[in-house]
């Protein structure tokens, strides 16, 4: 889990073009959306594709962005128990 | 109604987004491609917003807050805006990756960013203006087109102060495909040389160079913009003259009353012959600058060539860099910007000194 | 400076018809005109429906007499602004000074991606005629040729509100008197750049789209072009009897979100100030509109935003409502000016269209929109709704009769 969180938060960086924030910055626990990161509904669309094309995971639905994204622990966990899943 | 320029902004190849001033040197380029010179975008932009803004968002942005910041106007009652070409980067960025991807697996951030009105936009969200919001993408007729709009709403009377601009940039394959439409110069030339050389080509470049207009002088004007026009494939050369005399006459302006005149001209031998007619049937003996050795050659330079012509009435100087002949005069009224681009679209803007 | 400006004529061609004519007959068929891609080339032909004009390139060509390697951008405007010219009573254009307002949003992309293709393998490869036309002002201009008008062209891209900017900027080129006669209005063809861009919005419909319905699930993109034609009061006064104008456009504003670069704000507050705007200018309440002509692309943001500023707005008299994008499906840059021309028309004649695929009211809103087609009525003032990315909300009204 703690490796998957690390890699998420340098892919999040990274697709987001997040000048000034270093991974390690990224708190596992700290909102990714509006107060906490400042991310907005474009950044969850661009999300969305980082997990299909990371991680072979198809979120049809945008309306679920919020509650799966909402810190890198629940990306993790979300793309563990669908992982375990297959 | 006269409509004042209470403030410029212009990021372009040279440093004029330092000080908004007349850089005190040229900044030389090599090779026919001219890079924007660009500032630290920060002191304008939210480190938040710039990470998703390619080059020509930054320097539209910058080039519009420069230009309030001049006015002292903070929520401007209108942004228009003029672009020919539009966010070119996200567009090839999009474009490419679809193309690579086979359509799939692509994200939404360059297409979004690609939309021509993403300047004009980003500018109202920046600064919660919900005023009108307009952009004009008509090749060399953008900037002109943005600034005619910005006339028709302020004679309009119930507008008080408009941000108008025009931005461009080049990008890589821009510049890869423009150049195969045989544009540039294929021989050295440095920017002393450009705008003498009689041989074929010019080079290209880029900017952003933004005008608050208003009814009212405000704290920094020194400049009325009195008229405008645009001239869509003229005939030939002897069509122009005529269109020239009598845009000045609609305008009160005898061609003796203008003080300078400021040429498109950019090295292109056949492009150049328009400029060279006008100078020598309509203004023989008048002063004559040039501004596309400092900005290079793109579709909305005309507005590079407005923020000189202000600049120019505002320091009543005519730097030595850009002046191509004659003697100016002790003071300068009216400067008259004649630009065309390819030949086919010319416009026409008269500033006067206030 | 305060004449009025008035609609001689438009013309359209979307995918429910190739004229205005036989899209009038589509609505009142009821047949929208959601189908497979037949002209488009893309990997998702089977997953979205789109609405593309029944034509190829080729008969758009033999049409116009236009090239028919060019973009079929260019090639849909110039169907649809000559429909509008020859709508008209005006004759030989060339006794005019005419302005041709026309908008688009990719240009000629169409072609620019089949360059692309061969360029990005080789960049000395790919045609240059086929990004020669990339920029918008080129379609425009291909267009302004072909039909001999030199005295002002323009072209305006502000996305989904596109044309309905063109109308305003033709109409204070009128009023401003440098100009007797506008063409206005917009143009696009589908292209795979703009499918594919939608697509990673996840905002396209994989069914037919449900404008202002509660289970809308997204947008299906559509292809066109519309264009009315503007003329001063003066010119107005001296046309036939036979060819009287349609209509009067009495008011128009462009107000921006400012909110979000994609999505509209919560309450629609751009949507609101331009309705607000445009009523004011026309010198109308909100109960004195007669029909909506709504922006209603069928996504979540956009109808409960625009629901929500009609709600504000006109709350408790809700004229008719419906998106004709239920049939055309969005045309994007051309959308605003095909929805002028309905508009008009709806005016002229008196008729209100229907809004296919609905069957539920949205929960937060306390009216529906019109399913049936109906003709014969006295409309008074029609508004068209036309709000696009980067916050950009546009509003016209449509008006019977001179100010009073």
């Amino acid at each position: 889990m703690e490796k998957l969180m690390a890699a998420l938060k340098a892919q999040i960086v990274e697709q987001l073009n997040l000048q000034e924030v270093k991974p390690e910055d990224i708190g596992d626990d700290q909102p990714l959306f509006k107060d906490g990161l400042g991310l907005d509904s474009i950044d969850a669309l661009e999300i969305i594709v980082l997990l299909q094309q990371h991680y072979g995971i198809r979120i049809a639905n945008p309306e679920q962005g919020p509650e799966i994204f909402h810190s890198v622990r629940t990306i993790a966990e979300f793309i563990t128990a669908h992982q375990t899943a297959k | 109604m006269y409509i004042y320029i209470q403030g410029t902004g212009c990021v372009s190849p040279q440093e004029t987004a330092a000080g908004n001033t007349f850089p005190a040197a040229v900044l030389p380029w090599e090779g026919p491609r001219l890079k924007a010179w660009e500032p630290d975008y920060k002191q304008w932009i939210d480190v938040k917003l710039i990470r998703r803004m390619s080059r020509v968002i930054k320097m539209g942005v910058a080039a519009a807050k420069l230009s309030l910041q001049e006015a002292g106007v903070e929520v401007p009652d209108a942004i228009i805006t003029g672009t020919a070409y539009g966010c070119l980067d996200d567009t090839g960025v999009f474009l490419s990756k679809m193309i690579n991807q086979q359509e799939e697996m692509l994200t939404p951030t360059a297409f979004i960013q690609s939309t021509h009105n993403t300047v004009a936009g980003q500018i109202a969200l920046m600064l919660g203006c919900h005023a009108y919001n307009n952009t004009f993408v008509h090749k060399a007729f953008s900037f002109e087109s943005a600034l005619l709009d910005s006339i028709m709403i302020l004679r309009e009377g119930r507008s008080s102060s408009i941000l108008a601009g025009a931005m461009d940039e080049l990008t890589n394959h821009s510049f890869n495909i423009l150049s195969r439409f045989d544009l540039y110069k294929k021989e050295p030339v440095t920017y002393e040389q450009l705008l003498k050389s009689s041989t074929h080509g010019t080079v290209a470049g880029e900017g952003a160079a933004c005008f608050a207009l208003g009814t009212e002088k405000g704290p920094n004007t020194k400049a009325k913009l009195t008229g405008l026009t645009t001239l869509y494939k003229p005939v030939g050369k002897a069509e122009i003259s005529p269109d020239i005399t009598s845009f000045l006459a609609a305008h009160n302006c005898s061609q003796e009353e203008v003080s300078l005149v400021i040429t498109g001209r950019n090295g292109d031998a056949s492009g150049d012959e328009w400029y060279e007619y006008v100078e020598n049937t309509l203004f023989a003996g008048k002063p004559v600058a040039g501004f596309k050795h400092l900005c290079g050659e793109y579709p909305t330079a005309a507005s590079f060539g407005m923020w000189l012509g202000n600049r120019i009435l505002a320091e009543q100087q005519v730097p030595a860099d850009v002046l191509l002949k004659g003697k100016v005069p002790e003071q300068i009224k009216k400067v008259l910007i004649y630009n065309h681009h390819k030949q086919t679209h010319h416009s026409l803007i008269l500033l006067t000194a206030c | 400076m305060h004449s009025d400006v008035w609609i001689a004529g438009g013309g359209v061609i979307c995918g429910i018809g190739n004229n205005l004519s036989e899209c009038l007959t589509a609505f009142e068929r009821m047949e929208p005109g959601m189908a497979h891609m037949e002209h488009l080339h893309s990997v998702h032909r089977h997953t979205f429906p789109v609405v593309e004009v029944k034509a190829s390139n080729a008969t758009l060509a033999s049409w116009t007499g236009m090239p028919e390697k060019i973009s079929r951008t260019a090639l849909l405007s110039r169907v649809a602004a000559q429909e509008a010219w020859n709508s008209t009573g005006l004759g030989d254009i060339h006794q005019y000074r005419v302005g041709f307002v026309s908008a688009n949003t990719v240009g000629g992309m169409d072609k620019t991606e089949d360059f692309f293709a061969d360029y990005l393998q080789d960049p000395s490869k790919g045609h240059l005629s086929q990004v020669v036309h990339h920029e918008c002002g080129a379609i425009t201009e291909l267009v302004a040729d072909a039909m001999g008008i030199r005295h002002h062209i323009s072209t305006i891209s502000t996305a989904c509100s596109s044309s309905a900017n063109a109308l305003m900027y033709g109409s204070r080129l009128i009023k401003n008197n440098l100009v007797d006669v506008v063409i206005a209005g917009g143009t696009d063809a589908l292209t795979r750049f703009t499918l594919n861009g939608f697509n990673t919005l996840m905002i396209l419909d994989p069914a037919a789209c449900r404008p202002f319905d509660d289970t809308r699930a997204g947008l299906n993109l559509g292809e066109g072009a519309g264009y009315v034609v503007l003329i001063s009061e003066a010119l107005a006064a001296e046309l036939p009897a036979s060819k009287q104008p349609w209509c009067r456009l009495s008011g128009y504003a462009n107000a921006n979100d400012a909110y979000h670069q994609t999505a509209s704000s919560p309450d629609g507050t751009g949507n609101f100030l331009a309705m607000r705007a445009a009523l004011e200018m026309s010198g109308i309440k909100p109960e004195d509109v007669d029909y909506i002509n709504l922006h209603g692309t069928g996504t979540q943001n956009n109808d409960s935003a625009e629901g929500a500023a009609i709600a504000r707005l006109f709350a408790p008299h809700y004229p008719p409502v419906s998106s004709t994008k239920s049939f055309t499906g969005h045309t994007l840059g051309a959308s605003g000016g095909i929805e002028a021309v309905f508009s008009a028309w709806a005016v002229k004649e008196g008729v209100i269209y229907p809004n296919a695929n609905f069957s539920k009211q949205m929960k937060d809103l306390p009216f529906s929109p019109v399913t049936k087609f109906s003709a014969g009525l006295q409309l008074q003032h029609v508004m068209s709704n036309s709000f696009g990315f980067g916050g950009n909300c546009s509003s016209l009204v449509f008006s019977k009769n001179a100010q009073s």
